[in-house]
């Protein structure tokens, strides 16, 4: 029924996705009607910072919203299984969703050590997945992690594969991960700022095993960062949230070369430059202020009170997410003025 | 008028027991920095680089005595800190002083701000206490908040707000030296700038020198005179942040600047992947600690001269010995 409503190369589809955090007084809205879409073959990259609801979208997709306090108060989050078939995962029982967790969708996490179970040994816990969704017996199971080993780049995975995860690095930790969640080869992979926690030289590696994996598979991958860097090297396609909401979506070339709108530009131009030299560098254009709490936001455009562009009615109403270009929208009413 | 740099750290040394068995005796020993020196001078920032392990936030502690180092010679203003007596430390710590990296556990929560800043100027008996909230007022505008922020407590604030009152803490005894171990690591990019910003007006407006460690190799570079990269305990290279950045000589510096991503779809991607990850720092490779990384290594590598510091240039100092690839 709702198969007809999404093209076929779509592979997460979220509508208008509410999900609200009750507080004392009253309720946090921390994701307010957000909207984007995840092709098959496509890196999508959510960029924002912290309290920008960019973890909570990547949490409701997952269906991992500790309820309560919290709830997908509203939305459709369709989703694409291997069959082909269209479910909204707002709308599954645990039970459907439990076959689908770890199965279509594979999902990485910021800190592997915290995900791992420390008392499995590696292979045990791959083999887990396969087990549980595939029914392998032990043995096939056991044969698969080891080739899923080898395939993310572990070295010596005979002898990795009866490891337990606390004699690994943390590069090791983040390898296991992926080979876990690409076990039973989902056609989703969520990556919940999978480097950060990770040095410079390990997430180069780390980076380059995803672009990898994905030109082999095909996976649609869903990556939440606040790193720009980083979206820069992995992303298709980007969007950008502030506060709960889209604030710009685009394909990343025309996002990071000419973003239309002032939080973008902001987040560009604060960054510094690793090649130019402190000589010629300009001083950092800080963006003022703070990010609004949820509980609290600004009315009209939640940038406003931030944005040098700002004008009265930037606060009095809420501006739509306007198309800039056929891949490429802004939610400020004034992109087209901006340089 | 004087030459000398203000601070000079020769040979330091930290080692960490490793304790084990049923006594918890030492059972071996973590070299969290080995051999490292460098000068550095009145008003001039030092940055220092290095991945997790690399032992630059020991080294920064190590030379501000918040933990004793093992060997070595730290010379502040002509005077050799290691061995100072307490009383004698404590005077000198009027002059050095230190900004943490996360600003929701450096600060007490049960202290007023007035208190968090106040304290050092009771401890080190500056000023009257009249005096003192005039100052401590003048300290929280210089950072960037307003006077009313003294009555508050810490939770009040966010995280670059925290931040500032870090820095305000270290300045409020007027130091000439700061160590800003990942100043600004943990705060959002947009409050990020922010913070280095104002790290830039203030040591330009009192002079300050400031060991500014973080892994941020952009950061680094926009605020830093001068860059040292450290790698498993060792001093890897040392040079003018624009020779270190424009022509990097020693093989892990390369390969750092080329994992580091940038924001432009655009930018070339001439990756140097590094195999591998750190080796354990229990139990270290033998002469470059490198080595075992390097796409240039070769078997004279593992004796211990390969890890012996050379001016290559002027200023520009680099552990390796193979000349061939470093200069060219």
């Amino acid at each position: 029924m709702i198969d007809g409503a999404m093209d076929a190369d779509i592979t997460l589809d979220i509508r208008n996705l509410e999900t609200h955090f009750a507080a004392d007084p009253g309720v946090s809205k921390a994701v307010d009607g957000v909207s984007f879409t995840v092709r098959r073959n496509e890196t999508l990259a959510v960029v924002g910072e912290s309290g920008s609801g960019k973890s909570v979208t990547s949490l409701s997709v997952m269906r991992l919203i500790p309820t309560p306090p919290g709830r997908i108060a509203g939305g459709e989050i369709l989703f694409r299984g291997r069959d082909g078939r269209v479910r909204d995962l707002a709308r599954l029982s645990e039970k459907e969703m439990r076959s689908v967790r770890g199965n279509e969708i594979g999902m990485i996490f910021q800190e592997p050590m915290t995900s791992l179970n420390p008392v499995y040994s590696v292979g045990d816990q791959i083999g887990e997945a396969l087990r549980y969704h595939q029914g392998m017996d032990r043995k096939a199971a056991r044969a698969e992690a080891l080739a899923l080993l080898k395939k993310v780049g572990i070295p010596a995975a005979e002898r990795r594969l009866d490891e337990f995860p606390h004699q690994m690095s943390g590069g090791m930790r983040q390898r296991v991960m992926i080979a876990m969640a690409l076990a039973c080869r989902p056609t989703l992979l969520i990556a919940d700022e999978p480097t950060t926690a990770l040095d410079v030289t390990i997430q180069a590696q780390i980076l380059d095993l995803m672009r990898r994996l994905q030109a082999e598979t095909g996976t649609s991958i869903l990556f939440i960062t606040h790193n720009l860097g980083v979206v820069a090297e992995i992303a298709h396609r980007v969007v950008v949230m502030y506060s709960g909401r889209v604030v710009e979506e685009g394909d990343v070339r025309s996002l990071f070369k000419n973003p239309r709108h002032p939080y973008t530009r902001g987040l560009l131009a604060c960054m510094p430059n690793l090649g130019q030299s402190r000589g010629e560098a300009a001083r950092l254009e800080a963006i003022p202020g703070n990010v609004p709490s949820p509980m609290n936001r600004p009315k009209g455009c939640t940038f406003a009170p931030r944005c040098p562009w700002a004008e009265p009615a930037c606060t009095t109403a809420e501006p739509a997410l306007e198309p800039v270009s056929p891949d490429h929208s802004a939610r400020c009413r004034r992109w087209r003025d901006l340089p | 008028m004087t030459t000398q740099p203000l601070l000079q750290v020769r040979g330091l040394e930290k080692k960490f027991p490793i304790r084990g068995g049923l006594l918890q005796r030492p059972v071996g020993w973590v070299k969290a920095v080995d051999d490292l020196s460098f000068d550095l001078n009145r008003g001039e920032v030092l940055g220092l680089v290095g991945e997790s392990g690399s032992g630059k936030t020991t080294a920064g502690r190590s030379i501000l005595r918040l933990i004793e180092p093992t060997s070595g010679s730290i010379r502040f203003d002509g005077e050799e800190v290691t061995g100072l007596p307490p009383a004698k430390m404590r005077a000198l710590r009027r002059r050095m002083q230190i900004v943490f990296q996360d600003p929701y556990a450096s600060l007490d929560p049960r202290q007023r701000v007035r208190d968090v800043i106040g304290e050092a100027l009771t401890i080190h008996n500056i000023g009257t206490k009249a005096d003192r909230r005039d100052r401590i007022a003048a300290l929280l505008q210089k950072v960037g908040l307003t006077a009313d922020a003294m009555d508050r407590f810490p939770h009040e604030f966010s995280g670059g707000q925290r931040q500032r009152i870090g820095i305000a803490r270290a300045l409020a005894v007027e130091p000439d030296f700061i160590v800003a171990d990942e100043p600004v690591s943990a705060l959002d990019v947009s409050v990020q700038a922010q913070v280095v910003n104002l790290l830039d007006d203030l040591r330009r407006e009192l002079g300050l020198a400031v060991l500014f460690i973080a892994h941020d190799l952009a950061v680094v570079r926009y605020i830093s005179d001068r860059v040292a990269v450290m790698y498993l305990g060792r001093l890897m290279e040392l040079a003018p942040s624009d020779s270190l950045y424009d022509r990097p000589r020693h093989p892990y510096t390369r390969a750092l600047l080329s994992a580091a991503p940038e924001p432009d779809p655009d930018a070339p991607k001439q990756r140097m992947l590094l195999e591998g990850d750190v080796p354990s720092p229990m139990n270290p490779p033998s002469g470059c600690v490198f080595r075992t990384r390097c796409p240039y290594a070769l078997p004279a590598c593992a004796e211990p001269a390969a890890s012996i510091p050379r001016e290559v240039a002027p200023g520009h100092v680099v552990s390796c010995i193979r000349d061939d690839v470093i200069m060219a």
